[in-house]
Parts: C-alpha cells; structure tokens; sequence
C-alpha cells in the first residue's frame, strides 16, 4: 500500500538507526531534499549509497549521519573534490568512514543483482585493476562453460534497506515516470525493501496511463509518495530546472573546513522546517534563471483499441 | 603563424585520433571540446555517447558535467545505465574513449583513486566512476593531460584503469579489449610500442627531449623518425574560441 505524505514522516517511518540508505538518481533528480531531512532528523550510524555521491553526501558525511558509504564516483561534478568526504577517508572528520567502492558498471551490476534476487552478476570489469585486491566484494568465478575467458569477475547483490529516489511525475498509487537520464533509479528502487519516491508533481493516474512507456518504477514497489517541487536544487529535473552550478562552486569554497560545512547546514538545514522553507530563502532571480526554455516531445499514438 | 594556447594544441591534436564512424565515449572539459572539434571539422557523423547513458547526444552549449541536461535534449536516445555499461559498453559499440587521471605509468596504467596507501591515503581522488569500465571495453583509449614527474611516475599506487598492465601481451591475456592508443600532453604525444610500452612520437613546438625527460619519471624512449606535433590553424581556433568555449571555461588564458 501506497502513502502520501510529507518527507518528515516519509523519512522517519522509513528510516531507523543503522539502516543502508541508498539515494537513487545518476547526475540527474538527486534527492537533495530527502537528504536535507536525514541531517535534520539527526541520524548517525547510516551506511549510505550513491553512485556519484555528489554535494548531498559530503553534507551528510560532514553532519555525521554516516559510518559506511558505497560508491563509484566521489567528485565535485565538473568542479574538484568532495572535500568533507576526503577529509572522513583521509583524518577521520568528523569520524571514520568505511569506504565500499565500485566502478560505475560495478555499482550499477550490484543493484542489479539485488534487483533480480541473484546471489551474483558477471561484468567484464575489474581485471588488470587493482579494486579486487582492496574490495571481497569483488571475486572471480570460474566459466561453467567451454568459452571465453575462463574467469569473470562478479559482485553481490546490493539490498538496501531503504532507497530513496526522485521523478518528474507520478500518480498517487506511486507509478513514476521519469524522462532525462534514468540512470539507477529502476534497479535502486526493486532492490529495496522500502522504496520513498519524491517527485516534481502529483499528477492524475490518467496522466500516467497516457504514457505507459515513461513508467520507469511501478506503485507497486513504491511505500511513500512526497510531493516535492524542486526538491533536487541545486542538482536539475530535466524540462523543469537546471542544475545550480554556482552552488556547486560555492560549495567547493563552504566546505574547504568542517565549521564552513557546520555553518551552513546551521543556517540551510537546521534552520529551516521543511524544503518549503529553504526555497523561499533562495534568491528568487537565480533560481528563475535556472528555468529551461520549453521543447515539447512530440506526441506519440498508443492507439485506442 | 597562428596563436595558441597549450590546451588549444591538445584539444586539436587529439580530434585527430577521431574518426567520423566512430562512436567515442566522451568525458566533460578538454576531452568534450575535443570531440565537438572533431565533429564540426572532419567528422560529422562521429556518434558522442556519455557514461550518464545519452547516445549521439548533439549539446547546444558545453556541458558542465557528463548528466548535463543539455546531453539529453536533441539527442538519439537516452538508455538506463545499466543498459549503457552492458549493451554499449560490454557489447563492444564503443570505439574511442576518453580517460583522465592523476598517474600515468608507461604502460598507460591510470590512477584515479588514491595516492598513497589505499587503506591510509595521502591524497583520496574520486575513484574510477565509468572509467575502469571504458578502459577495459574500449577499443581506442586517450589521455589527454598536464605533462609533470608526478603525473607520469614509473608505477602508480594504484591501478584504477588497466592501459597495457605489465605489456601487450599481458593485457591480452587478461581477455582486455583494445587498449590505450595516445597520451596527448601539453609537451608532447606518446603512443604505445609493440611490448605496450609509452614513447614519444612527436613534440609540440619550442619543447625539447630534455623537457620531456625531466617532466617524465621513467627514460621514456623516442621514435626514430621523432616529428613536430601539427599546430591548429587560424578557423580552428575560431571555432574553439567563439563556438566551442567562448566563456573560456577550459581554454582560458590563466591555462
């Protein structure tokens, strides 16, 4: 069964203490927001999971909510480093962290082994690198077949306990549909136990069953539902707002210590309620310009039968 | 005689090793301008496929990293990721690609994740994202990067992206598709020999063996017939300039 809610109450019956968080979305619909409300609710023993951790974990990190991440990418996108992630690896601020880390098609492959509820999958990655040697998650079976090669590397299933991803739209029951990059989202989603999806807009079950083709994670999968407007800044929602760039440079310059990171989760997380509250504190001329030009999909015939 | 910048020559140089039926793998910065290059010059139909899952993605303006939204709009598809590493990727559709890193070794081994001790780093880098990935699916792999002792050390501390591991044959063994085809510095362009091993094919102008030598970790040989790398020309900088870059973003003079 489906629920509406809000992301206060989405996250605090989703969520418990020790839990593997995964927050879905690849470059495109981060969900900012949920993470924003993790901080909030003060959470401190998370084994978090994202391909391309991206601002919202360094956030995280720098709040302590984590002591594990996974991951396949730890980069300021386009900008440098994560600096509050780099400063947990490398001194243990504000504690250590437990790093579990692919390749993009490693990370992509254990969702999808958690996905299908398969004990391992084959990718043709890893070999000649050296992440076997620092991961067990990474281990080589032999090919029951007569061909090539005769060993592959595979990796396990990864189950988390709660996934929590965005869309551009979905009806109440939580059918989502999703146009842009789709990235991880789909096999995030079916290899949770629980599923929190946050979208752009609430919209008509009639809207979805236009388009069935769009529908990337189906209701059935989905506990929560949260309508969310802009609930990615400063990451995009393709058609409906790009990506915030200045504050992704700006933050290179925030986190340079732990008290700049401190001093701003004070004043943008701490300090306000609900997302709500940190859109109406943003600068209402930027964020305009962030708004894309229309450039409508032309629209395709189901057929009426 | 026109002028140019290091990074103009690098962007330059490297649309040459692309060619107009590939599909390439593209990265975001130099990597990116270098494949828009090639398709306005000499290759139109050259196919850009990014790691976020955009196929012959055509952006109207730079993008700012590889999900860009503007790699969506007006491009021949968009796949999940999962199908992108199998069936792009895995499946062999995947000519050309790009790869960066902080070490370079002589057999184009990268490193992209740690330097120093893995379990205790000196320095912890992003990790391989796609690029352990392209680097052992791909046909043609190039680097393009600063040419420094520290970024070409004789051994890297850690393999994130295998080029010829210890040689040729040792990467073929390990059932590796392709390998790495060029490194294009802001000194000189290296290419691989037979065992696999990295050795300069030309130098940029007004760059010297010794220039190279004392900017590479290991005595990098050089070919016999050693030339001088080609310089753009005066409507290649145009396009750069004006169409490609014009905020300056990678091609600044502060470069």
């Amino acid at each position: 069964m489906t629920v509406v809610t809000d992301m206060a109450d989405a996250v605090s019956s989703a969520l418990s203490e020790g839990d593997m968080l995964y927050l879905g979305g690849f470059t495109h619909l981060i969900p900012f927001a949920a993470g924003h409300e993790v901080i909030r609710q003060e959470y401190e023993d998370l084994h978090i999971g994202r391909a391309t951790p991206d601002l919202i974990f360094d956030r995280m990190i720098a709040a302590g909510c984590a002591s594990e991440v996974t991951f396949s990418y730890a980069g300021n996108p386009g900008v440098g480093s994560l600096r509050a992630f780099r400063r947990a690896v490398e001194e243990g601020v504000p504690n250590p962290i437990e790093i579990d880390e692919y390749s993009h098609f490693g990370m992509i492959s254990r969702l999808s082994a958690g996905a299908q509820n398969l004990p391992f999958v084959p990718l043709r990655t890893f070999v000649g690198s050296d992440y076997p040697e620092h991961n067990d998650h990474i281990r080589m079976v032999e090919n029951p077949y007569e061909s090539e090669p005769e060993e592959i590397p595979v990796v396990p299933p990864l189950n988390p306990d709660v996934t929590i991803i965005r869309a551009q739209r979905a009806d109440e029951n939580g059918n989502a549909q999703v146009w842009g990059i789709t990235g991880d989202i789909t096999e995030a989603a079916f290899a949770a136990d629980t599923v929190v999806l946050a979208v752009e807009e609430l919209v008509d079950e009639d809207v979805i069953r236009s388009d069935p083709n769009r529908t990337i994670v189906p209701g059935s999968v989905v506990d929560y539902v949260v309508e969310e407007p802009y609930g990615s800044h400063p990451s995009y929602a393709q058609g409906y707002y790009d990506r915030d760039n200045q504050a992704y440079i700006e933050w290179d310059e925030i986190s340079q210590t732990q008290e700049g990171i401190e001093e701003w989760l004070d004043e943008w997380v701490y300090g306000v309620e609900t997302h709500a509250d940190y859109l109406e504190k943003l600068d209402t001329g930027q964020f305009i310009d962030l708004l894309p030009k229309s450039n409508y999909a032309t629209p395709i015939d189901v057929g009426d039968y | 005689m026109v002028e140019y910048t290091d990074t103009e020559l690098m962007i330059t140089r490297a649309a040459r090793e692309l060619k107009n039926d590939d599909t390439v793998l593209v990265g975001v910065g130099v990597p990116n301008l270098a494949c828009n290059y090639a398709k306005r010059r000499h290759a139109p139909d050259l196919e850009m496929v990014y790691e976020s899952g955009t196929i012959d993605s055509n952006p109207s303006k730079l993008p700012l990293s590889i999900g860009d939204p503007v790699l969506v709009t007006n491009a021949g598809g968009v796949v999940p990721m999962l199908q992108g590493f199998q069936h792009y990727l895995q499946g062999g559709h995947i000519d050309a690609g790009f790869l960066g890193g902080a070490q370079i070794d002589k057999y184009g081994n990268i490193n992209s994740t740690v330097i120093g001790d893995y379990d205790d780093p000196d320095v912890r880098l992003p990790g391989s994202g796609g690029a352990c990935d392209i680097a052992s699916n791909t046909d043609r792999t190039f680097i393009i990067t600063s040419h420094s002792e520290r970024r070409f050390p004789e051994e890297v501390d850690f393999v994130t992206s295998p080029g010829y591991v210890d040689g040729r044959e040792g990467r073929e063994e390990l059932g590796l598709r392709g390998g790495p085809e060029a490194v294009i510095t802001d000194k000189a362009v290296m290419k691989f020999d037979e065992g696999g091993e990295m050795y300069v094919e030309t130098l940029h102008p007004g760059v010297t063996r010794e220039d190279v030598l004392d900017a590479t970790g290991w005595e990098i040989s050089f070919a016999d017939d050693l030339g001088e790398t080609p310089t753009p020309d005066a409507e290649g900088i145009e396009l750069i300039r004006e169409d490609l870059d014009p905020d300056g973003v990678y091609t600044g003079t502060s470069d």
